[in-house]
C-alpha cells in the first residue's frame, strides 16, 4: 500500500531505514533459533552416532553409564559413549502422561465451571486463584514437594512391608512417581484452565442460545456446543502444558527421586511409589560434567531429544488446530 | 414415561411487565438428569480443590516465612557455617535476582517491541512474517534447560570471553551476562505477544489520521502507536519478569553454582560483578532444599517466601495496569 507523500515533507528514507533495521532484528532472532537447533544437534551427534537406535532402548544401569561416560572423558582415555536412555524416557512418558491426563480432565471441568456454572462470587475467587497457581515459580513447588509431600508419602502411604518387598532393587522413600505427578499436575493445570476458559468465552453466544432454545439444558449445551467449539483452544492449551511438563527440569530433579530407574507397572500398586528420573532433570543433575567431551555430547543428545519433542508437539498442535478450523473458533 | 414431556410456560399476562431477566432467568440444575448433576458436582469439587490448594500453598508459605524469615537475612550474604544460624542470609541471592531481572528485561523489551512492531506494522515479505511468528512460538515452547545448554556453547566461545571469567584462553562461560541473555529469550515471546495485542487493538483510522498530517510510518509508530499500547507493553514486560524471576534451570547452569557473588578481578565496578558468577533466589531455594548441596530447609522457606512475595507483587501490578487501561478506555471505533 502506497501512501500519498509529497517530496517536500522531507526525506522518506528514515521510514525505509526503520523497516530495514527491524527486518534485520527479526532475521537475527530467526537465525538464532536455527543456530540453536543446528548447534544442539551437531553437539549431540557423537552420542547418537555411537549408539544408533539403541540410544532409545533399554539395557544396563543409566547412572552407571553416565558415570562411565564422564570418567572416560576425564581420564583422557578412549571416550565411552554407550548410553541406553530408556529408563529416563519411560519416566518422562509416565510423569508427563500422568500429569497431563489428570490436568486435562480437571482443567476442563474447572474452565467450564468458571465460564458457565460458577456463581459470580465463585468465579471471582477462582480466576485469581488460577492465576496465582500459574505464577508460582516451579522451584517453590519443588520445595513444597520435597518438604511436605515426599515425607508424607514416605511415612504414611508406603508401608514397611512394601518397602521391604523391593528393598534389594530400589528404596521407597517418598521420592516417587506419585509425588512428581501430583506436583506437576498442580503446576500445569492452571495454564490449561486459563487457555481453555479463554476459548470457551470466545464461543458465539448465538450457537449456545440456539441449543438452549431447543430445550437442551445448560449442562448438555455447554459440553455439546461450547466445549466442542472450543476444541482448538483445548488442543493449544494441552500442547502448551505438555511442553511445560516435558521441559520441567528443576522441580522434577527435586522430587522425582533422581534415580535412573524405570518404574515397572508389573510391580503392582507400589509402582507409583517408585522413584525415577525424567530426561530434563538428568541434564540438571549432571550439569557439572559438561567439561568431559563424551558427557557433553550425551547431555546435548538429551537436549536434542527434548528439542525434537517440543518441535513435534507444536507441529501436532498446529495440524490439529488446522483440521478444526471449520468449527469457527478464534484461536 | 407417560408424564407430559414439558409443561408449556405460563403465558405472560397481556400488557404486563416483560419477564424479568437476570438471576431468575438462569435455569437451575434441579431439572437435570442425575448424570448432569453429578458433573456439576465434580465442577464444584474441583473448583473448591483448586482454591484449597492455592490457600494451602499461600498460608503454608506465609507461616513458614514468618517463622523463619529474619530481616537480617536480607542484608547478610551466605557464608559457611555448621548450623543454620551461622550460615548467614541470602542477600547475594536477592540482589542476584534483581540484577538478572533488570538485565533480562532490558534485553527482551526492545527486541520484543521491535519484533512486534515489525510484525504488525511492516510484515513484508509475508513469508518472513510467517516464519517469525513460528519462531516466536517455537522459542516459547523450548524447555529452558535446552536454552541453558545452548548458552553454555555460545558464552564459552572465545569471541564472547569478555562477558565472563576467562583464564589462559579458556572461557568459563558462566556470568550474569550469560544468564540474563538466555533468560531474555524466556521473556521474549510474552513481550512480543502482548505488544502485538496492543498494536492490533489500535484501529486503522488512528494510523490514517497520523499519515494524513504528514507523519511517517516510523514517527507514527514512535509517537502514537507505542504510547497508546503502553499498558499492553507493560503487561508483557511484567509477565516476562515473572518468568525470569521464577526460572531456575538457566540460573543453575549459566550463573555458576556459587552461593555468593564471585566478581572478576582487575575489572571496574559494575562489570566485575556482571562478568562473574552469582546466585539468585530460585537457585538459593534449589540449593537449600534437602536435595541441594546446602540442605537448610528453614532458609529455603524464607527465600521461597521472599520470592513468592515478588511474584505476587508483579501479579498485582499487572492487575493495576489492566484496570487503569480499561478506565482510560479503548479506542472508540
Amino acid at each position: 500500500m502506497e501512501e500519498f507523500y509529497p517530496e517536500e515533507y522531507g526525506p522518506r528514507w528514515s521510514d525505509r531505514r526503520v523497516e530495514r533495521m527491524l527486518g534485520a532484528l527479526v532475521c537475527a532472532v530467526v537465525a538464532l533459533l536455527l543456530a540453536m537447533i543446528v548447534i544442539v544437534f551437531v553437539k549431540a551427534w557423537p552420542s547418537f552416532a555411537h549408539n544408533g537406535l539403541a540410544w532409545f532402548g533399554a539395557g544396563g544401569n543409566v547412572d552407571d553409564q553416565l558415570n562411565a561416560i564422564f570418567l572416560s572423558g576425564q581420564a583422557g582415555a578412549e571416550y565411552v559413549y554407550t548410553f541406553h536412555a530408556w529408563p529416563l524416557i519411560w519416566s518422562t512418558l509416565l510423569i508427563t502422561g500422568g500429569a497431563v491426563t489428570i490436568a486435562l480432565f480437571s482443567a476442563l471441568f474447572v474452565a467450564v465451571f468458571i465460564v458457565e456454572f460458577a456463581p459470580e462470587w465463585m468465579s471471582n475467587i477462582l480466576q485469581p486463584v488460577v492465576r496465582f497457581l500459574a505464577s508460582v515459580p516451579s522451584v517453590i513447588y519443588g520445595l513444597l514437594g520435597v518438604l511436605v509431600l515426599v515425607p508424607f508419602i514416605g511415612n504414611h502411604l508406603v508401608s514397611e512391608s512394601q518397602k521391604a518387598s523391593v528393598a534389594g532393587v530400589i528404596s521407597l522413600s517418598g521420592y516417587s512417581l506419585l509425588a512428581a505427578v501430583t506436583v506437576l499436575t498442580v503446576m500445569i493445570a492452571p495454564l490449561m484452565v486459563s487457555i481453555f476458559s479463554d476459548g470457551l468465552r470466545a464461543v458465539r453466544p448465538g450457537w449456545l442460545e440456539g441449543s438452549l432454545a431447543l430445550g437442551v439444558n445448560r449442562w448438555r449445551t455447554t459440553w455439546k456446543i461450547a466445549v466442542r467449539t472450543a476444541r482448538p483452544a483445548i488442543v493449544a492449551g494441552t500442547v502448551l502444558a505438555v511442553a511445560r511438563a516435558i521441559g520441567e527440569a528443576v522441580m522434577l530433579a527435586m522430587i522425582s527421586g533422581s534415580v535412573g530407574f524405570a518404574p515397572n507397572p508389573a510391580d503392582g500398586a507400589i509402582f507409583i511409589f517408585e522413584p525415577s528420573r525424567p530426561l530434563a532433570p538428568t541434564i540438571v543433575k549432571n550439569i557439572d560434567q559438561l567439561s568431559s567431551p563424551p558427557a557433553n555430547a550425551t547431555l546435548f543428545a538429551i537436549a536434542a531429544v527434548l528439542l525434537f519433542s517440543a518441535a513435534l508437539l507444536s507441529l501436532t498442535g498446529w495440524v490439529a488446530r488446522r483440521a478444526m478450523r471449520k468449527y469457527g473458533a478464534t484461536t | 414415561m407417560g408424564a407430559p414431556v414439558a409443561t408449556p410456560p405460563a403465558a405472560p399476562p397481556p400488557g404486563g411487565a416483560p419477564p424479568r431477566l437476570g438471576k431468575a432467568a438462569v435455569e437451575g440444575s434441579a431439572t437435570w438428569r442425575l448424570t448432569d448433576r453429578i458433573g456439576l458436582a465434580i465442577c464444584w469439587a474441583l473448583g473448591l480443590l483448586f482454591c484449597a490448594i492455592a490457600v494451602a500453598i499461600a498460608v503454608y508459605l506465609l507461616l513458614q516465612g514468618i517463622k523463619y524469615l529474619r530481616p537480617s537475612m536480607l542484608v547478610t550474604p551466605a557464608s559457611a557455617g555448621f548450623t543454620q544460624g551461622e550460615s548467614g542470609g541470602f542477600s547475594d541471592a536477592l540482589f542476584g535476582t534483581l540484577i538478572v531481572a533488570t538485565m533480562g528485561i532490558a534485553i527482551a523489551l526492545p527486541i520484543g517491541i521491535g519484533i512486534a512492531v515489525w510484525l504488525v506494522e511492516y510484515g513484508r515479505p509475508a513469508g518472513l512474517a510467517r516464519v517469525t511468528e513460528s519462531t516466536i512460538e517455537a522459542i516459547a515452547g523450548i524447555p529452558s534447560i535446552v536454552l541453558a545448554l545452548f548458552g553454555t556453547v555460545i558464552f564459552s566461545s572465545t569471541a564472547l570471553g569478555f562477558l565472563s571469567r576467562s583464564s589462559d584462553g579458556i572461557v568459563f562461560g558462566r556470568s550474569f551476562f550469560a544468564a540474563s541473555t538466555m533468560l531474555s529469550l524466556v521473556a521474549l515471546p510474552l513481550v512480543v505477544a502482548s505488544t502485538r495485542e496492543g498494536l492490533n487493538s489500535i484501529p486503522r483510522h488512528v494510523r490514517e489520521a497520523s499519515y494524513a498530517v504528514g507523519k511517517t510510518k516510523a514517527a507514527t509508530t514512535r509517537r502514537i502507536l507505542l504510547p497508546a499500547s503502553r499498558p499492553q507493553v507493560a503487561t508483557g514486560a511484567m509477565l516476562g519478569l515473572g518468568r525470569i524471576i521464577g526460572d531456575t534451570a538457566i540460573i543453575v547452569v549459566l550463573l555458576g553454582a556459587t552461593q555468593n557473588f564471585a566478581p572478576v578481578e582487575n575489572v571496574g565496578f559494575p562489570l566485575d560483578y556482571l562478568r562473574g558468577a552469582g546466585t539468585t533466589l530460585t537457585n538459593f531455594v534449589y540449593e537449600a532444599s534437602p536435595t541441594g548441596n546446602l540442605n537448610q530447609p528453614q532458609k529455603a522457606y524464607a527465600a521461597a517466601f521472599v520470592l513468592l512475595l515478588m511474584v505476587l507483587a508483579l501479579n498485582a501490578a499487572v492487575d493495576v495496569v489492566h484496570r487503569r487501561a480499561r478506565k482510560v478506555g479503548a479506542w472508540s471505533s
